[in-house]
C-alpha cells in the first residue's frame, strides 16, 4: 500500500532521514521504532506531506505522492496524528471531530452523525460536548486518534499515541487500536512504548541515526544484536549475552 | 439556547427597524447609518479574523476600494448607481483575493500577515490620494440626485433601512456560515493550521474565499458610505480610522460571534457620541475613550460584549 524508496532528508548539514526504505503492506500493523533522534517524526512528516524529501520517492496505491501537499494525501487516504497533540482548543470534542468528518461529509448534521459514531470507537461519547482544552492527555491522545480516524483514512499513521500514558491507560488503548486494525485500516506507527509495540505489529523497522538498521518481526526485532547496540551503544548486546551466560 | 441564538439577533435587527417610526431626528439616523455602515464593515472584518483567526488591520484597503469602486463608476463611467455599487463589492473582492493570495501563498501569518495588510491600505491611500483619475487629494463628488432608482433617498429612514437590511443578510449569512462545512474547515484553521491540513483541509483556498468574502462585504460598507455622504477622499476611504474602528467594534462587540459586531459598532459609537457630548468641543477625545476602551476590552473582555453576555446566562442559571 506504502513504498517509501530512498528517501533522505537534509536539515542543512543534518541528515535526519538518510537512505531508507520501506513497504507498508494493506491490512497489517508496521511499526517503526528507533532510539530518540533517529529520523521516525521526519519520515512520517515526508509521508504525511508536511515536508518533501531531499531526495527518494513515497508512493502510495501504486501513484507518486512524493511532492503531494498534505491535504491532497489525507484526500487520498492517509490520516496522521502528532506526537505533541493539536487539538483545536477553542472547540468540544464533537466540534473538533466533525472537523475531519466534514472531508468525507458535506453537511454538518452528517459530519457531526460521523464524528459521534467515531467518538464511541475510540471511548470518546462521555466526553463529546467537554471543551477539547480540558481534556487530560489521554483524552486528547484519543481526540488526535479519532480525528484522523474520522477523516475515514486507509493508511493511519500514528505518531506516539502511547507516549505519556500511564500503564492502564496503555491496556485501555491496545483494544481501540486493535479494533481499528480489524476495520481494515492499515497502521504505520511510531511508538516507544515497548510492550505495546511487540503486542500490536505485525512486521517492525528500525531506524537508527537517519538509518534503516533492521527490520523483521517484532520476536526477531527483540533479538537482533544490532538494534539492541542502536538503543544501548557499541557491546551491549555482547555483554548482555554475556551476562546470562555468566549468571 | 439553539433558540436564544436565532431569536436574539432577530430581537435586534426588529428593534433597529423600529427606530425610524419613533423618532425622525436627523442627528439620530445619521448617528444610526453611521454606526450600521462600521457594523458592517466589522462583519466583513469579522469573517476573515474573528472565525478565520487571520488578524487584518487594514481593511480600510477594501472599504476604500468599495467606496471608490461605486463613486467612479458612477461618476467618471455614468453606471447607474446600484450597479456601481456592486461593482465596487466586487472590485473589493477581487483585491482581497490577490492579497490574499500574495501573502497567504508567502505563509505570512500572525502579526507578519497583519503589517502587510496595513501596508497594503497605506499604498492604496498614497496611490488615490495622487493619481488624478481618481480626483486625487481633492476627492470625488457624487452628483446629487435623489431618485430611488439612483440610490439617493429622500428619506433618511429609507436609506436606513437599506443598510440594516444588508446588515441582517450578512448576519444571515454569517449564522449560516458557522454551521457549513466552510466555517468549521475556517475555524479549524484559526484554531491549529497543522492540524487543519492533517484532515484535508485545503488551508490556502479556504483562507482564500474567506478573504474575499470579508473583502466584499466590507466594500459593501464603503460603497453605503459614498452613498450616503456623497462625498470621498484618499484620507476617508483609505485612512487608518476605518481600519481601528472595524476591527474594534467586532473586538468589541465579541470576534467570532455572529452578532458582535454589530453591537459592538452601536455600543462603540453610543459610547462616542456620549463622550463628544460630555467633553464638549476637545477634538480627539473620543478617540482617546477608544483606545482605552480596546486596552479594556482586550484585558478584561476576550470574548467581547457577547462572551460576557453568555457567561452571565450560564452563570445566571446556576
Amino acid at each position: 500500500m506504502l513504498e517509501v524508496r530512498a528517501l533522505t532528508k537534509r536539515f542543512g548539514g543534518l541528515v535526519a532521514v538518510n537512505d531508507v526504505s520501506l513497504d507498508v503492506p494493506a491490512g497489517s500493523i508496521t511499526g517503526l521504532i528507533g532510539p530518540n533522534g533517529a529520523g521516525k517524526t521526519t519520515l512520517f512528516t515526508l509521508i504525511s506531506g508536511f515536508e518533501t524529501p531531499t531526495t527518494g520517492t513515497v508512493r502510495f496505491e501504486g501513484a507518486d505522492i512524493t511532492t503531494l501537499p498534505a491535504f491532497r494525501r489525507a484526500r487520498l487516504g492517509i490520516a496522521r496524528t502528532f506526537q505533541i497533540v493539536q487539538p483545536f482548543a477553542g472547540l468540544s470534542v464533537a466540534e473538533n471531530i466533525a472537523v475531519g468528518a466534514h472531508l468525507r461529509h458535506r453537511s454538518r448534521g452528517e459530519a457531526i452523525r460521523a464524528a459521534e459514531a467515531v467518538a464511541e470507537r475510540v471511548g470518546l461519547t462521555q466526553s463529546l460536548e467537554t471543551p477539547a482544552a480540558s481534556l487530560t492527555i489521554a483524552g486528547r491522545k484519543r481526540l488526535e486518534l479519532a480525528r484522523a480516524l474520522a477523516t475515514e483514512p486507509k493508511l493511519l499513521l500514528l505518531d506516539e499515541v502511547l507516549a505519556g500514558l500511564n500503564p492502564s491507560e496503555i491496556r485501555d488503548m491496545l483494544p481501540v487500536m486493535r479494533a481499528i486494525a480489524a476495520s481494515g485500516v492499515t497502521i504505520l506507527m511510531v511508538e516507544h512504548v515497548m510492550q505495546a509495540v511487540m503486542s500490536l505489529c505485525d512486521y517492525i523497522h528500525v531506524l537508527a541515526q537517519g538509518k534503516h538498521i533492521a527490520e523483521g518481526k517484532p520476536e526477531e526485532i527483540a533479538r537482533n544484536s544490532s538494534v539492541v547496540e542502536a538503543y544501548l551503544g557499541r557491546g551491549a548486546a555482547s555483554r548482555l549475552t554475556g551476562g546470562t551466560l555468566n549468571g | 439556547m439553539i433558540a436564544l441564538r436565532t431569536l436574539c439577533p432577530l430581537l435586534v435587527v426588529a428593534g433597529l427597524a423600529l427606530i425610524p417610526a419613533f423618532t425622525s431626528a436627523n442627528t439620530t439616523l445619521n448617528f444610526l447609518v453611521f454606526a450600521l455602515i462600521v457594523a458592517l464593515s466589522a462583519q466583513g472584518w469579522n469573517i476573515l479574523a474573528g472565525y478565520g483567526g487571520q488578524f487584518s488591520f487594514g481593511h480600510a484597503a477594501f472599504f476604500g476600494l468599495g467606496a471608490y469602486g461605486t463613486a467612479l463608476a458612477q461618476a467618471r463611467f455614468g453606471i447607474n448607481p446600484w450597479v456601481a455599487f456592486a461593482a465596487g463589492i466586487g472590485l473589493a473582492a477581487l483585491a482581497g483575493t490577490v492579497i490574499g493570495y500574495l501573502s497567504f501563498r508567502a505563509g505570512l501569518r500572525g502579526s507578519y500577515f497583519t503589517l502587510v495588510t496595513l501596508a497594503f491600505a497605506e499604498v492604496f491611500r498614497i496611490l488615490f490620494n495622487a493619481a488624478s483619475f481618481t480626483g486625487g487629494a481633492a476627492g470625488v463628488l457624487v452628483k446629487l440626485d435623489v431618485r430611488p432608482e439612483n440610490f439617493q433617498f429622500a428619506s433618511r429612514s429609507v436609506f436606513y433601512w437599506v443598510v440594516l437590511g444588508i446588515v441582517a443578510l450578512v448576519l444571515l449569512l454569517t449564522m449560516r456560515l458557522e454551521r457549513s462545512r466552510f466555517g468549521a474547515w475556517l475555524i479549524a484553521i484559526r484554531e491549529n493550521e497543522a492540524a487543519a491540513k492533517a484532515l484535508g483541509v485545503d488551508v490556502l483556498m479556504v483562507k482564500l474565499q474567506a478573504i474575499a468574502l470579508s473583502a466584499a462585504i466590507t466594500g459593501a460598507a464603503g460603497g453605503l458610505y459614498v452613498q450616503y455622504f456623497l462625498y470621498l477622499d484618499a484620507n476617508i476611504g483609505f485612512g487608518p480610522w476605518i481600519s481601528v474602528e472595524t476591527l474594534m467594534a467586532a473586538i468589541i462587540g465579541g470576534a467570532g460571534t455572529a452578532l458582535g459586531p454589530v453591537l459592538g459598532a452601536l455600543a462603540l459609537h453610543g459610547l462616542g457620541q456620549l463622550t463628544k457630548g460630555i467633553a464638549g468641543g476637545t477634538p480627539g477625545i473620543d478617540l482617546v475613550l477608544f483606545g482605552a476602551l480596546l486596552i479594556l476590552a482586550v484585558a478584561f473582555m476576550r470574548d467581547g460584549i457577547i462572551g460576557r453576555l453568555r457567561r452571565l446566562l450560564v452563570w445566571g442559571r446556576r
